[in-house]
């Protein structure tokens, strides 16, 4: 039962992808798009109450994947449901030809898969290219209106990102050759389970080595400073509904495989502790990300210099370590998830409606359209780190725990948070309040989506149930 | 070990490294096309000597894929292309050719430095491959920075993804060489296609980056 859960994982978005490469019609595909995605996320959850499977050479299910797989099935879900309503609009306004948009929904779920299987896989040359797999599928959807701006941040992209890719490559290789005279020959070797098993006898030098280069090339998808450069454009030019999947998703799984490679150092006695260099890549860019935010004039781009930033907090929180840290990444990366996707839905129908995204030319938000601007502004005080909100108690947990351990590395994260408090107000005041600014067209999307996802980051701000706790503080121990 | 099968080794992966110095300063794209080309036919060699050495017979398929489809049909593809787009002329290094050279030197010298110290227990073949595979991908990414033609910029992702493919061959046993072989072709089909698809050309009138620079991604 249980390893028909994790076949169905992969095996759903794969089906429905070449389903929605052939079939014809709009609403058919939006529709089947929203059923494939409910049903990898019914899959995803079917996981969590049967027992797991072995791990075997290919498939590893343990707590850390497993929050993981749930956070993305689910985000794919609310995505595809908010995807169908925006893309109606896109297909009338003439940005998208019909050819188009099924190419767009069989690479969703061509995405979807490659995420899905760089999360259950145990191999970590299969995890190498589901991720290779997931940049190809985006860089292609962050190109899909063909415009200047759009070929420009598509091809940007893909040069980082194959760039970045290569690193990890390498890095991979690396780890093979410290763990061959251990293991042995062949599959083994690349095999995650059996690598922390005798992580301890590997050579501690190659494995340093190794992490450097895993650490630049995943490093590059986690879009941390200085190594960012691609994301604020991709975010910026593509589809909507592909910036809320790669901000929530694509940066969450890229963090994910660099974890694994962060618990194999670990237990090797004798490695370079990984812990300081995540800090410090996730302080530069906290720090960096705050103060790019303050002039930025594209909606869009704001908002993905905001994901830089909590994707900083989050490799920050998993470099300082310990059950609380750990807990305390966890949470923020699940909330991040959450409250990032939702502004981008508000984000995406905002655009729609004012037929634009400079900040510049929109005001008034709450005024002309109360719904979609209250939902910005409540998922602009979720993401600023304001209570009660989810974010504002793993913020809560990652600055009390660092003040305890060190507190010379809290007060630099402090004061990026705060300098990202102001310049996010500063914009949000300027598209919420004031006089209405620009033209205002009738919002099609759906609100759905977004207030699903802000209610349940209201929840967790303000209860948390105690399954969620005790699942969340075991993987905090996995992590070590 | 036996000596000639180590120094034949020894001696190709050297030649790949020779050859992407070569690639640094061709300063025309026909002439750096052909370099490609020969870029792609030594890592074939390459690899199929570590075939041979290793008696792993599939990494004769990866050498297949490296001789068809890099050495022949990529660099012929391009060629192509770039009569198409009509840009045959002289490539602006951003850099002088002088500088680019010292550095590459350096960097050989770096990753030398690196690769000989760490593997210091490991296979002599894999490590002495390992250290030159470093080295020509590096190579790789230097050429990427300094030039400014998207045509070399690819050029230069190919020779940096022949140094790992050098680096796969070379660890002994590694399960998905072929695989990973075949990923990266696809990649690289999907960049050649993309130019051309995309119509990078019609779109921005030049396959010069800098001329992609004009929009900054932010106007106020």
């Amino acid at each position: 039962m249980s390893f028909d859960a994790v076949t169905a994982v992969l095996v759903i978005p794969a089906t429905a992808a070449l389903l929605l490469a052939v079939l014809p019609g709009y609403r058919l595909t939006a529709y089947l798009n929203v059923a494939a995605a409910l049903l990898s996320f019914l899959a995803a959850l079917s996981l969590l109450l049967f027992e797991r499977p072995e791990p075997g050479h290919y498939i590893l299910v343990d707590d850390l994947n497993n929050v993981f797989i749930v956070l993305t099935t689910f985000v794919g879900f609310t995505t595809s449901v908010f995807s169908a309503s925006y893309i109606e609009h896109e297909l009338e306004i003439g940005r998208l030809t019909p050819a188009f948009l099924r190419f767009y929904h069989a690479m969703y779920q061509v995405l979807m898969f490659a995420l899905n299987l760089a999360l259950v896989t145990n191999n970590i040359g299969v995890m190498w290219v589901a991720i290779e797999l997931a940049t190809l599928t985006t860089v292609l959807m962050v190109g899909i209106y063909r415009t200047h701006e759009a070929l420009e941040a598509a091809w940007k992209y893909f040069i980082l990102g194959s760039v970045g890719i290569a690193l990890a490559l390498f890095g991979t290789i690396l780890v093979y050759m410290a763990a061959e005279p251990t293991v042995g020959e062949g599959l083994n070797s690349m095999v995650w389970t059996t690598l922390m098993a005798h992580a301890s006898a590997f050579d501690s030098a190659l494995l340093n080595v190794a992490f450097v280069f895993l650490l630049l090339g995943y490093g590059t998808k986690v879009g941390l400073a200085p190594l960012h450069a691609w994301l604020p454009d991709a975010h910026a030019e593509g589809p909507t509904p592909i910036s809320a999947v790669l901000s929530g998703l694509l940066l969450n799984v890229a963090l994910y495989a660099l974890l694994r490679f962060k618990m194999l150092l670990a237990a090797n006695p004798d490695a370079l502790a990984p812990g300081p260099l995540m800090i410090s890549m996730g302080l530069v860019s906290v720090v960096f990300a705050a103060f790019m935010l303050y002039r930025r004039g594209d909606i869009k781009r704001l908002f993905a210099y905001s994901s830089i930033e909590h994707m900083g907090i989050i490799t920050f929180a998993f470099g300082m370590g310990g059950p609380l840290a750990n807990f305390a990444g966890l949470l923020h990366m699940t909330m991040h998830s959450l409250t990032k996707s939702a502004i981008f839905f508000a984000v995406g129908d905002i655009a729609q409606v004012k037929g634009t995204q400079k900040i510049a030319d929109m005001g008034g938000l709450t005024v002309t359209n109360p719904v979609l601007g209250w939902g910005l502004v409540l998922g602009v005080v979720a993401i600023a780190g304001l209570p009660p909100l989810g974010i504002f108690m793993s913020e809560f947990v990652v600055v009390t725990s660092t003040f305890a351990r060190e507190p010379l590395l809290a007060l630099p994260l402090v004061f990026g948070l705060l300098v990202a408090i102001g310049a996010l107000f500063l914009r949000l005041n300027a598209v919420a309040f004031g006089e209405p600014r620009g033209p205002t067209y009738k919002a099609k999307g759906s609100y759905a989506p977004m207030f699903a996802h802000l209610t349940l980051v209201l929840i967790a701000g303000i209860y948390l149930p105690g399954p969620l706790v005790a699942w969340f503080q075991s993987v905090a121990r996995l992590l070590g | 070990m036996n000596t000639l099968t180590f120094d034949v080794a020894h001696l190709l992966a050297g030649t790949l490294l020779l050859v992407s110095f070569m690639l640094l300063y061709q300063d025309r794209l026909y002439a750096l096309l052909n370099v490609y080309a020969l870029h792609a036919f030594v890592l074939a060699l390459s690899v199929a000597w570590q075939a041979y050495a290793q008696d792993a017979p599939h990494l004769y398929v990866t050498a297949g894929i490296a001789l068809v489809f890099k050495a022949i049909l990529i660099p012929v593809v391009l060629h192509r292309m770039i009569v198409q787009l009509g840009i045959h002329r002289q490539i602006e290094t951003v850099v002088g050719i002088g500088p680019t050279m010292l550095l590459g030197m350096g960097l050989v010298a770096l990753s030398m430095v690196v690769m000989l110290r760490v593997t210091a227990e490991a296979d002599p073949l894999a490590r002495e491959d390992l250290a030159f595979a470093l080295s020509v991908a590096l190579l790789g990414l230097l050429m990427m920075v300094t030039r400014r033609n998207a045509v070399s910029q690819i050029v230069g992702f190919m020779s940096l993804e022949n140094g790992l493919v050098l680096a796969a061959a070379g660890a002994k046993g590694m399960p998905f060489v072929v695989e990973i072989s075949v990923a990266f072709s696809i990649l690289i089909a999907f960049i050649v296609i993309g130019i051309f698809l995309f119509r990078i050309r019609e779109r921005f009138d030049s396959v010069d980056i800098a001329a992609l620079d004009s929009y900054r991604g932010e106007r106020q």
